[in-house]
């Protein structure tokens, strides 16, 4: 029986008048790789950032419905966000190193997390190898984040997000700023995570979302069209509007 | 033919004005460096006035507008960061928001001498500090203030939401956000815009006339409590009050040539800071 990892039930989500998100009902399950599809506004974005609170920020956004991580539940008013947040880690859509050295934007979330001092080089040193940095920084983690390519970049990123050792890992259009040379190692990294995480990525690639995930939810105005295994939603859609996206007939 | 004329006329105009301009900031300075660069010399800056201010130096009076913007700063600095910090990382929009930033925006608009009859009446006669250069330095901090908020908060606001973003979604709390990423990152441009505030403050007369500066005080000033000379006022009163105008005419423009070159000084660790900052990013 597959784990449900990550899950939404009845979530409505709404700026202020707008109706962003309407009823979606969605399991993602344990380490498979999930693509959110779905025209531009169609909501995507704002589904994944409701899994780690990212709309706490936001003084007009109202969220109602359950949002579950196995079975907690991620808007109970008990829970640190701050937890929720290491246990759910979230890659942007523009590489985003914070304007510290490499290595230090690795070891700041260790630092806020209280991980005991003397693990922390070994940890660094792991999660820039799982990210398939680690050859090409080795000899200078002092060197200021930003000095690095955009696509190393990106892959600090997820090296950042990957030390915490998080469940869940939320990717908004991480390729989307990179050329191809860069997005095939994003990719390649992806599918090499998936062993230990669960991931859940926006994409605008149809093409990546038929390489890289094991299911894909086709998403259109606030609602979730389409869920089904990546090969199903492709190339026997049951719904006229996922045909005619993943057609290419609009989006 | 008509419209290369008027275009041509229009730079005239354009150019003409910006000459006219300099051309006065350039008269002035030639006019204060002319008479007062001969008054200047080491003597100059670190005797005390002597034989009834026609000869010797401005070392009080140096020492007393240091003391006053170390003053400034230490009150004005971490008010003004942490107001600036609280309207535009915390508040959320609201009525009451837009009423503190309007009265903030205000504040900037009084007149200067209207600060110093609000620093007779708080610090040196409500709160018992007398004139002092407690009460002229708390008094030039709260005309400071409204800059430093204005200005730190637009150096906050240049900085993108993605960096903010980044510390949040490690993990990080707002407060750990703000102090680790959004500070460090807009630190040019609050320090840029406290060196301006100040560069103004250290040149303020009016706010200081009735917290504590002094004519003439013998020795140095070595305590909170105790009145000042201050360059401004020391200026005014060489070229204004004092009994043998013409014979201290050149110690007031050798003043004068100190005060601006201390203010220039800052303006230009400002500059350099923001051609720093902009060649980094």
């Amino acid at each position: 029986m597959d784990q449900i990892k990550l899950s939404a039930h009845s979530l409505n989500l709404s700026f202020g008048e707008k109706q962003i998100l309407k009823n979606i009902n969605i399991d993602f399950i344990k380490n498979q790789v999930i693509s959110l599809i779905g025209p531009s506004g169609c909501g995507k974005s704002t589904l994944l950032r409701s899994f780690n609170r990212m709309h706490d920020l936001s003084p007009d956004a109202h969220v109602k419905g359950t949002l579950k991580l196995d079975n907690l539940d991620l808007y109970d008013k008990n829970i640190s966000v701050t937890e929720i947040r290491k246990r759910i880690g979230m890659v942007f859509q523009k590489p985003n190193p914070l304007p510290k050295s490499i290595y230090e934007n690795l070891s700041y979330g260790l630092n806020i997390h209280e991980f005991p001092k003397n693990e922390i080089p070994d940890l660094i040193e792991k999660a820039l190898k799982e990210s398939y940095l680690w050859d090409e920084v080795k000899d200078e983690l002092k060197k200021p984040a930003v000095k690095l390519s955009g696509g190393q970049q990106q892959r600090l990123c997820i090296a950042r997000t990957v030390v915490l050792r998080p469940e869940v890992i939320l990717m908004d259009e991480p390729c989307s700023a990179l050329d191809p040379i860069s997005t095939g190692k994003i990719e390649e990294l992806i599918m090499s995570l998936k062993k230990d995480y669960t991931i859940v990525i926006v994409t605008h690639n149809m093409q990546q979302a038929q390489r890289i995930s094991d299911k894909v939810a086709f998403m259109y105005l606030g609602e979730v069209i389409e869920f089904d295994s990546t090969e199903n939603v492709f190339k026997n859609p049951q719904q006229e509007l996922t045909r005619n996206y993943v057609g290419g007939h609009f989006g | 033919m008509k419209k290369k004329l008027t275009h041509f006329l229009n730079w005239v105009l354009l150019v003409g004005s910006t000459c006219i301009v300099c051309l006065f900031l350039g008269i002035i300075l030639f006019d204060i460096f002319s008479k007062g660069f001969s008054s200047v010399s080491w003597n100059f800056i670190s005797q005390p006035p002597e034989q009834g201010m026609t000869k010797g130096g401005i070392l009080p009076a140096l020492i007393g507008t240091l003391w006053l913007t170390l003053i400034t700063t230490l009150f004005a600095v971490p008010f003004g960061i942490g107001c600036a910090v609280y309207l535009n990382e915390y508040a959320k929009p609201s009525l009451l928001t837009n009423i503190i930033r309007a009265s903030i925006r205000n504040l900037a608009g009084i007149p200067s001498i209207i600060y110093g009859l609000f620093g007779l009446a708080l610090f040196v006669q409500g709160l018992r500090m007398g004139t002092s250069v407690l009460s002229a330095g708390l008094t030039l901090g709260l005309l400071s203030l409204p800059y430093i908020i204005t200005t730190t908060e637009e150096a906050l606001k240049r900085i993108p939401n993605s960096m903010r973003e980044a510390t949040l979604a490690l993990g990080a709390t707002q407060f750990e956000t703000i102090k680790d990423v959004v500070l460090p990152k807009a630190l040019p441009g609050i320090l840029t815009g406290i060196i301006l505030t100040l560069s103004r403050a250290a040149g303020e007369t009016a706010p200081i006339l009735f917290t504590g500066v002094a004519f003439y005080i013998n020795g140095l000033t070595s305590s909170l409590n105790q009145e000042f000379m201050a360059l401004p006022y020391h200026l005014y009163m060489l070229s204004t009050q004092h009994q043998s105008i013409q014979q201290v005419r050149p110690l007031a423009y050798g003043t004068a040539v100190v005060l601006i070159v201390l203010v220039f000084g800052l303006n230009l660790i400002a500059f350099y800071i923001r051609f720093k900052q902009r060649t980094q990013d």
